[in-house]
């Protein structure tokens, strides 16, 4: 009991922080709506079949959504470490799982609220969302995120200075997004650049959006959303070990 | 039994030990001080304490909980107020309370009631509602040392807990300190390298250095035990009366520092006009005379043979404080 209480506080927390962070709150959300009006408006005479290339690109931007925020809640936790907060987390009587928890919680709700909010604007483009699919769509928001914030959370255990959280940012969040086929499609794609998606994960989760919103993807979906869950536990895994391990 | 007994407990960084065969006894309710230079060990020995660091050898007991094997009964009894500032800046005073609450359990009937009184207590409840960010660096001391009491703690721990701040700010948190001990009969557990912290509060005190206890006692017992007072002169010549002094038979030690005279004896009181009329007889014109009794630092001078570095003291006290901002 007290341990769910502990995971509750952790999250409120995240929550709350968000909550306060405007700005922060506008930037993220700003860029993804930006590449789908401009990136998508811009190339919209672009076909692919019988889809526009506006409403092929907006499952992800969907996912786009969410990498920047999961990531950088999860690697928060070097914030709190250097402003001592974490210490104050780590010396109360609960477990250090549930601190993980906690963290990767409010990191994937934070998130989720996000990508909510840009999956509605599906309205606009016109994509009809029905409720088994915007349901879906949100089950496979929270695997992603919780993949995401999980990676994070493993990054912040492994790095000690925040001098390398820009660093690790830039490195990390664009490289995911352009390689996840979020902007082309893979069937198109150069055989080297299939490849390079192919070994990274966000590409499944891509695709598995792309299939629950538009109906079309590259892979199966049962294939797809397999492989991004499978993705998800093991970060999630290696996370909560990593975690408790840190100093 | 005692709220917290230490059993040769000994901690090395890489062959060093910070903390070096430590047995002590705290008695249930006690102020206890550690008291010591920056880099004596203390912060290290109140982190085994609290579970946070693992001890290399021996153990300690914490309201009877082995530190070691239990360490979740340990982290129930205890509250800790860090050296370094560990609040949420963008929460409010209140909800980093609540957070503190909620981690640590306290029945959810109960929070409002204590976080009221613990506010109550540090005299923060009207700004709780802010958020810390706003908050100067003493508002945030006590409400560091509100939290750590929200959970009713058996034993609070109190690391360096006036480092950075004004003297003034520093005697208001005395004060809180006091107020604390004799209105929730807690026990205190507080490390400080500023003397007059140590004397102020303290029932009892230890003076580590290098990782050791040299002496543990009360801070009158202490300074009695070095049996003289100090008399404090300035004069002409003060070499050569320095000289001559240093003869006179109930005398014990004389320094001579930025040109005063200070004169060790076993009872200023009655030394004192000799003195005078022995300058006197000596041609020599007194121009000023002051007389204490000893200070912990003295105490500290003589047991460990050195001044406190009450100034790199400060130094890295100033550092902290610019974090603390």
């Amino acid at each position: 009991m007290s341990e769910l209480e502990a995971i509750y506080r952790i999250l409120l927390r995240e929550l709350i922080r968000y909550w306060r962070d405007k700005s922060r709150i506008i930037s993220s959300f700003v860029q993804p709506v930006l590449f789908l009006l401009v990136l998508g408006g811009g190339f919209s005479f672009i076909k692919l079949g019988n889809i526009n290339y506006q409403v092929f690109l907006f499952p992800g931007i969907v996912a786009m959504s969410l990498v920047g925020i999961s990531i950088s809640s999860g690697i928060s936790v070097i914030w709190d470490r250097e402003f001592g907060i974490l210490k104050e987390i780590l010396v109360a009587p609960v477990s250090r799982t549930s601190i993980f928890v906690g963290k990767a919680l409010g990191g994937c709700f934070t998130a989720l609220i996000q990508g909510t909010i840009v999956l509605s604007l599906a309205l606009l483009l016109g994509v009809p969302l029905t409720p088994s699919s915007f349901l879906l769509s949100v089950i496979l928001m929270i695997i992603i995120s919780l993949g995401l914030v999980s990676i994070g959370l493993i990054i912040a255990s492994l790095i000690e200075t925040i001098e390398s959280f820009g660093v690790i940012m830039n490195f990390l969040i664009f490289p995911l997004i352009f390689l996840s086929g979020a902007f082309y499609p893979l069937k198109e794609a150069p055989e080297w650049l299939r490849l390079i998606s192919y070994a990274n994960p966000l590409t499944y989760g891509v695709d598995a959006l792309r299939y629950v919103i538009i109906g079309v993807s590259f892979l199966p979906f049962a294939i797809s959303s397999t492989v991004i869950s499978l993705f998800s536990i093991s970060a999630i895994f290696i996370g909560g070990i990593a975690f408790n391990k840190q100093k | 039994m005692y709220i917290i007994e230490t059993f040769n407990l000994t901690k090395e960084f890489n062959g060093l030990k910070a903390v070096n065969n430590v047995s002590l006894q705290i008695e249930e309710g006690e102020i206890f001080g550690l008291l010591g230079p920056n880099g004596a060990g203390k912060t290290t020995f109140i982190s085994m304490l609290c579970t946070l660091l693992r001890p290399t050898s021996g153990t300690a007991k914490v309201n009877g909980f082995d530190i070691i094997k239990q360490q979740s009964e340990v982290r129930k009894s205890i509250g800790i107020v860090f050296q370094d500032p560990s609040l949420d800046n963008r929460l409010t005073g209140r909800e980093n309370l609540e957070m503190h609450a909620g981690l640590y359990g306290v029945p959810k009937a109960e929070r409002k009631k204590r976080i009221e009184e613990v506010l109550d207590l540090v005299a923060l409840s009207d700004r709780a509602d802010e958020l810390v960010k706003n908050y100067s660096g003493g508002m945030k001391r006590r409400l560091e040392i509100a939290r750590g009491l929200i959970h009713y703690p058996k034993v609070l721990f109190l690391d360096e807990p006036t480092l950075g701040l004004d003297p003034q700010t520093r005697e208001h948190i005395w004060e809180y300190i006091k107020k604390l001990a004799k209105r929730e009969n807690i026990t205190i557990l507080l490390t400080t390298h500023y003397m007059e912290e140590a004397d102020a509060l303290c029932n009892r005190v230890a003076i580590m250095d290098h990782g050791e206890i040299k002496v543990l006692d009360t801070p009158e017992n202490l300074k009695n035990s070095l049996e003289g007072d100090v008399i404090i002169l300035e004069a002409n010549r003060s070499e050569t009366i320095a000289e001559k002094i240093k003869s006179l038979e109930e005398v014990k030690k004389v320094h001579i520092i930025d040109n005063k005279i200070f004169i060790t004896v076993k009872n200023a009181e009655i030394f004192a006009p000799k003195i005078l009329e022995f300058a006197k007889s000596n041609d020599v014109t007194v121009t000023s005379m002051s007389m204490r009794k000893p200070s912990l630092g003295d105490v500290f001078l003589h047991y460990t043979g050195r001044e406190i570095r009450e100034e790199k003291a400060e130094k890295v006290g100033m550092e902290k404080f610019r974090r603390r901002i």
